[in-house]
């Protein structure tokens, strides 16, 4: 029998205490009441080694770096790691026939229960040859892989949203997971990257309640994309208090004044890094002096400059304005003209010269 | 394209481009209307300063009518000055007018600002009930007044919501306070609202035409 993941952890030398700290913590996280963290822990304790498979398609892998590399050696690493992860091209050491094959034997073995996990788009374009593994388009692969997966979590926003592939003009014809996925669950888990602990959570989720998180418009679990970056951003005080930083090395940048006018965009960007943060808790781009991308949110390459502030317009064409001044001219002179046309009419008329 | 890069981009541009066509049609047609031509010889040649004599004084308060216009002038006056804090005191309407001019200046404290917002609103309300419970104000108004009203309480009613986060996600705050005031920038030249631009040419023209003529202003 295969030990499970308890078993494992220990085995790595994660005492009781610690494992039980961790669901706690997760459970805190995803907002789930007190006692869901001994079911979580219940859960996770027991369950064997759970299969994942990891595809790439159209991405940087960003995503992978920010999930091994950001805090390890850490329990998120270990949990990650004693799970069954089948298949991940960064990461496994099989390469070639071998690495398929692996694949190929996962979803044999495992189909209808594996968790799928994407990032990068998938291009739709010529057929889906611009990305193409062991001779197979993206499209395939995800189509094939999906159809015996138990879940699909999208890591990151190229698989979420489709990302900067897809920004424009989208010469690939990138589409996101959830534009081909319809028939099976899809979370989307986007940021760029997106932060180790909500990946790890949502398959923490998933292991101990059999489901995905309740989600916002987007897909996105509300636990950890519920609330804007501003709103539990450290520098909100001085935004309610009027005081922005002009530039990246003025006086109100020193200080640590609100980065709004610098073309912060966290007021409409929904994800955790205000309270999560990076590197264990150290910091996140806006405490690091940078105001927010917005790289959580759809669309984000293509919302204009990032330096552009939020209540800025993004088209301002002043020849069109122009244009339309100068026809407002056009029409009054116009209008003006036939007026004066009519008060020489009215003077010359002999009504009104016999008044 | 979602509401807000909608209002932010095409839907900004076409108001004020429907803004600017009006405002310059409605101007240059008034502008370039033929005068009648004053065969008479001009008592005082300062009509310029008569011009804007006339213009402060029809601002004030008359003191044999400030019984009965006291209380709606005073509104008056409050919910225009808010407007003016409102519009050129807060950095994100800065920013905005930074895009277009290439001009910005220091902000007001937020603090100060949300206080002007909360007081306009309040003096627009008041206004409205007055002239919803005055027989004679209710009499000669019309969709034009009620509308006109609308338009210019929308973007502070809106934006107040927007700066507090309150009734919704604040990307769909700011797209509506946004559309609001793309709202107001349409309706500007064709409605009351031009009285913004026009009291002073009117006004203006009368004064100087009375200098001209000697008449004590």
């Amino acid at each position: 029998m295969s030990e499970t993941l308890e078993q494992n952890l220990r085995s790595h030398g994660i005492s009781r205490r610690a494992f039980l700290k961790y669901c706690t913590t997760l459970a805190s996280l995803l907002a789930l009441p007190p006692s869901a963290a001994t079911a979580m822990a219940a859960a996770l304790g027991k369950a064997q080694r759970p299969s994942v498979i990891w595809l790439s398609f159209q991405e940087c892998t960003g995503c992978t770096e920010s999930l091994t590399r950001s805090n390890s050696p850490s329990l998120e690493d270990l949990i990650f790691n004693s799970i069954s992860l089948d298949y991940h091209e960064t990461l496994q050491a099989a390469a070639g026939t071998a690495a398929e094959q692996a694949r190929e034997n996962a979803m044999r073995e495992h189909y209808g229960k594996y968790i799928l996990l994407v990032d990068g788009s998938i291009p739709l374009g010529h057929g889906g040859a611009y990305s193409t593994v062991a001779g197979v388009s993206n499209l395939d692969t995800l189509k094939k892989v999906a159809a015996g997966a138990a879940a699909v979590v999208a890591v990151g926003t190229c698989s979420s949203f489709g990302g900067l592939p897809m920004a424009n003009p989208n010469p690939t014809g990138a589409v996101a997971v959830s534009d081909i996925i319809t028939d099976k669950p899809v979370i989307n888990v986007p940021g760029c990257p997106p932060i180790p602990v909500v990946i790890t959570g949502m398959v923490a989720h998933f292991l101990t309640f059999g489901a995905l998180p309740e989600t916002d418009l987007h897909k996105r679990p509300k636990v950890f994309y519920g609330d804007t970056i501003h709103d539990r951003c450290y520098r909100r005080p001085f935004y309610d208090q009027g005081k922005f930083a002009r530039t990246f090395d003025d006086e109100g940048a020193r200080n640590g004044w609100c980065l709004y006018e610098l073309g912060c965009k966290g007021p409409i960007t929904y994800n955790s890094c205000a309270t999560l943060k990076w590197n264990e808790g150290t910091s996140f781009p806006i405490q690091s002096g940078h105001g927010c991308l917005g790289c959580s949110e759809p669309g984000f390459w293509d919302k204009g400059s990032f330096y552009q502030p939020l209540s800025a317009s993004t088209w301002h064409d002043i020849p069109a304005l122009a244009i339309a001044a100068g026809a407002g001219v056009a029409v009054g002179a116009v209008a003006a003209v036939v007026s004066r046309h009519r008060q020489d009419s009215t003077s010359q008329s002999p009504t009104n010269g016999e008044k | 394209m979602n509401l807000l890069d909608f209002a932010r981009g095409p839907g900004l541009q076409g108001a004020l481009a429907i803004f600017l066509f009006g405002m310059t049609w409605r101007l240059a047609g008034i502008l370039l209307l033929r005068r009648k031509t004053d065969f008479s010889v001009a008592r005082t040649g300062d009509w310029w300063f008569g011009a804007f004599r006339l213009i402060v004084q029809r601002s004030l308060p008359r003191r044999e009518f400030a019984s009965a216009t006291g209380y709606p002038l005073a509104l008056s006056y409050l919910f225009h000055i808010g407007l003016v804090i409102i519009l050129f005191g807060l950095n994100q309407h800065i920013l905005l007018l930074r895009t277009y001019t290439g001009i910005s200046w220091s902000n007001l404290p937020s603090g100060l600002v949300n206080l002007a917002a909360a007081v306009t609103a309040a003096a627009m309300v008041a206004l409205l009930i007055r002239r919803l419970s005055h027989p004679v104000l209710r009499l000669i108004s019309n969709f034009d007044d009620y509308f006109s009203w609308l338009v210019a309480f929308l973007p502070v009613a809106t934006g107040m919501l927007a700066v507090a986060h309150l009734g919704g996600r604040y990307e769909n705050l700011l797209a509506i306070h946004i559309l609001s005031a793309e709202l107001l920038l349409v309706w500007f030249p064709f409605g009351k609202l031009m009285h913004a631009s026009l009291i002073f040419l009117s006004r203006g023209t009368s004064g100087a035409l009375l200098t001209r003529k000697g008449a004590a202003i």
